[in-house]
């Protein structure tokens, strides 16, 4: 396979004289090679691609599918009747918007909560330097290896005392107590904008206060725009946490409102991935506008690490 | 740092300091706080409770190790769910890394519109679990799914899937070789940071392809690969919604076919939260804990030892 990125390939410059080829003909080989290649690369890289989108392709046709054609055989690639209605079903066969404004409060909840605690955090271990810093930055880190399931029982116990099981409260409340990972990210990337900033700001008798909101903050938007976005993403996915916490079927979530197609004599196929694409839709519009940041917020942790 | 005259020292610290440790500590409180309430509190509390029989509702009654002994010699069924899930990372994590390296190795080849190929492979990751294992359940149908249809044609056998003990893992690795977008995504950046120059003095040494790979690429991006290594396999040891989802639906019983999809977390869950065995499924929890911590000093230290060689090899 033509894998390894080989060196950026810049046309010979042939300043030094040496060269003393026929140029013409292998500069026109060499292009068709190099053309060649890159057809090559597209079709590769290209067919693969088509494979991997393939399954979102199939989910989209499948929700536009009637009940009969869902698994006709030989299948149909195109439907040969277009049944849109299935949205129509599916948004009234679960309390969808329901679920849906119960999914946003708890993320969006979140994101607030994880913004506020994990840059202020982060400001402490990348800005200010105090005794024990040092110690308390390595309880950030030996958090984040800590397994969910060891936490999960006590917190529970502790929240049925609180009489909080069965509110969102207990989806909401620890993103307000900073998050290990996104302390991380956040320090990384506080690290990065330089110290004249704030040590001016200081000479002119700026309080920490003062620094972090009006200086680090407005720098630091990327990166918070990062910990918004993924702290949303993993929030509106959650299967887990919903599925501990919360009772009453009016206070569900999207992803366990998925559990109404599959109902105990059978699955409702065409409504299922109805209702399959208008929950994965937002993700993937948030996606696509803010392609860029996600993955640079991930690389940003993965290189650092 | 701020250069500040040491005057006023009491405690053995000068204002600044003092003023720098306030400064510090109030703007840790809130994640401070949280490690004492949602962090060390419920570990501290969770291993007490491994030692005893506890409902969650009258008091924890002491059982010394005998939670730990059952779970290791008597219960069948943690045994099952301790090995699926070690067949999914010793299985199916080096495959997952291998795919990521490996399309990240694509994504970085020089072509126009990379872009969009980038966005085809990377979007998976992002889409949620739940109704992407349902997507999963409904291709991978062994009766008429298109992944079986498929197979037909080119007259491959078909496996049941889902359906099929034997299979059922299997099937769940490929869906997470699907939705491995983020792993690539730490692979391309660290790709993109090899020195050019690096692969250029090679190709002038008269390198192929391969060689490159194998002394450059690899190498380079070792870094990225322990991190994604421990990243992956610790996704891998708490996966939860698409064994519920793959065994039959949200609301079925978990495990299905034959408890080849009973995982640890289900199984924790499952004890903990329909039976109410909150000290028993603390020491699962505990044991865990442990397995886990195991895993990553291992990795870490295999990994200080090849980086070392490879320093030494130069």
């Amino acid at each position: 396979m033509a894998a390894a990125p080989g060196p950026p390939r810049r046309p010979p410059t042939g300043t030094n004289g040496i060269v003393a080829r026929s140029a013409d003909a292998s500069a026109r080989a060499r292009q068709r090679r190099r053309l060649l290649r890159s057809v090559r690369t597209h079709l590769l890289v290209g067919s693969l691609g088509l494979l991997y989108f393939f399954p979102v392709f199939w989910m989209l046709l499948a929700s536009t599918r009637t009940d009969a054609e869902m698994f006709h055989f030989p299948p149909h690639i195109i439907p040969q009747r277009w049944a849109f209605s299935n949205y129509i079903d599916a948004f009234n066969f679960m309390p969808f918007l329901q679920y849906t404004w119960n999914t946003t409060l708890i993320a969006g909840l979140n994101v607030v909560g994880t913004v506020l605690s994990c840059s202020l955090a982060a400001y402490a271990f990348s800005r200010v330097r105090w005794h024990g810093r040092t110690f308390v930055f390595a309880l950030v880190l030996s958090t984040m290896l800590l397994p969910y399931p060891v936490t999960v029982i006590p917190l529970y116990v502790v929240f049925s005392h609180l009489n909080l099981v069965g509110t969102f409260a207990p989806l909401i409340l620890p993103s307000f107590f900073g998050n290990a990972f996104f302390i991380f990210l956040l320090r990384q990337f506080f690290m990065t904008l330089p110290r004249e900033l704030d040590e001016a700001a200081r000479i002119d008798g700026a309080s920490h206060v003062t620094i972090f909101l009006r200086i680090i903050i407005p720098l630091a938007r990327p990166a918070l725009g990062v910990v918004a976005m993924l702290t949303f993403l993993n929030n509106w996915t959650d299967f887990l946490g919903p599925k501990v916490y919360l009772q009453d079927p009016s206070m569900y979530t999207l992803s366990q409102g998925m559990a109404f197609f599959t109902g105990q004599h059978e699955f409702r196929w065409t409504l299922l991935m109805a209702a399959s694409v208008l929950f994965v839709l937002p993700i993937v519009v948030v996606f696509l506008a803010a392609q860029r940041t996600f993955i640079q917020g991930i690389a940003m942790t993965g290189l650092k690490g | 740092m701020y250069l500040a005259p040491k005057r006023g020292r009491t405690a053995g610290l000068t204002r600044d300091e003092r003023s720098n440790l306030r400064v510090g500590l109030l703007f840790c409180c809130p994640f401070l706080l949280g490690f004492l309430i949602f962090t060390l509190y419920p570990m501290l509390a969770s291993l007490y409770w491994s030692f005893t029989h506890y409902d969650g509702l009258n008091a924890p009654r002491w059982l010394g190790l005998n939670n730990y002994r059952f779970l290791l010699t008597k219960d069948d069924v943690f045994r099952q769910a301790l090995s699926n899930t070690l067949y999914l990372v010793l299985v199916g994590v080096p495959i997952q890394l291998l795919a990521a390296f490996a399309t990240a190795l694509l994504l970085t080849m020089e072509i126009r519109g990379m872009a969009v190929y980038r966005t085809l492979y990377i979007l998976p990751a992002f889409l949620p679990l739940v109704p992407v294992a349902f997507l999963w359940s409904f291709m991978f149908n062994g009766e008429n799914g298109i992944v079986n249809l498929a197979l037909g044609a080119l007259h491959v056998p078909e496996p049941g899937w889902f359906t099929d003990p034997s299979w059922s893992k299997p099937g769940l690795v490929l869906l997470f070789v699907w939705t491995i977008g983020t792993t690539t995504i730490v692979y391309i950046a660290a790709l993109q940071e090899v020195p050019a120059h690096l692969y250029e003095s090679a190709a002038i040494d008269g390198a192929g392809r391969l060689r490159r790979l194998w002394h450059i690429t690899i190498p380079m991006s070792s870094p990225a690969t322990v991190f994604n290594l421990i990243t992956i396999m610790i996704a891998t040891f708490q996966i939860f919604a698409t064994s519920y989802v793959l065994s039959g639906g949200l609301d079925s019983s978990v495990g299905n076919p034959q408890g080849s999809m009973m995982f640890y977390i289900p199984y924790i869950w499952q004890t903990a939260f329909s039976y109410l065995h909150f000290g028993y499924a603390s020491a699962m929890a505990w044991i865990l804990f442990l397995i886990v911590m195991a895993f990553t000093a291992v990795l870490l230290i295999v990994s200080r030892r090849l980086v070392y060689y490879e320093g030494g090899g130069h």
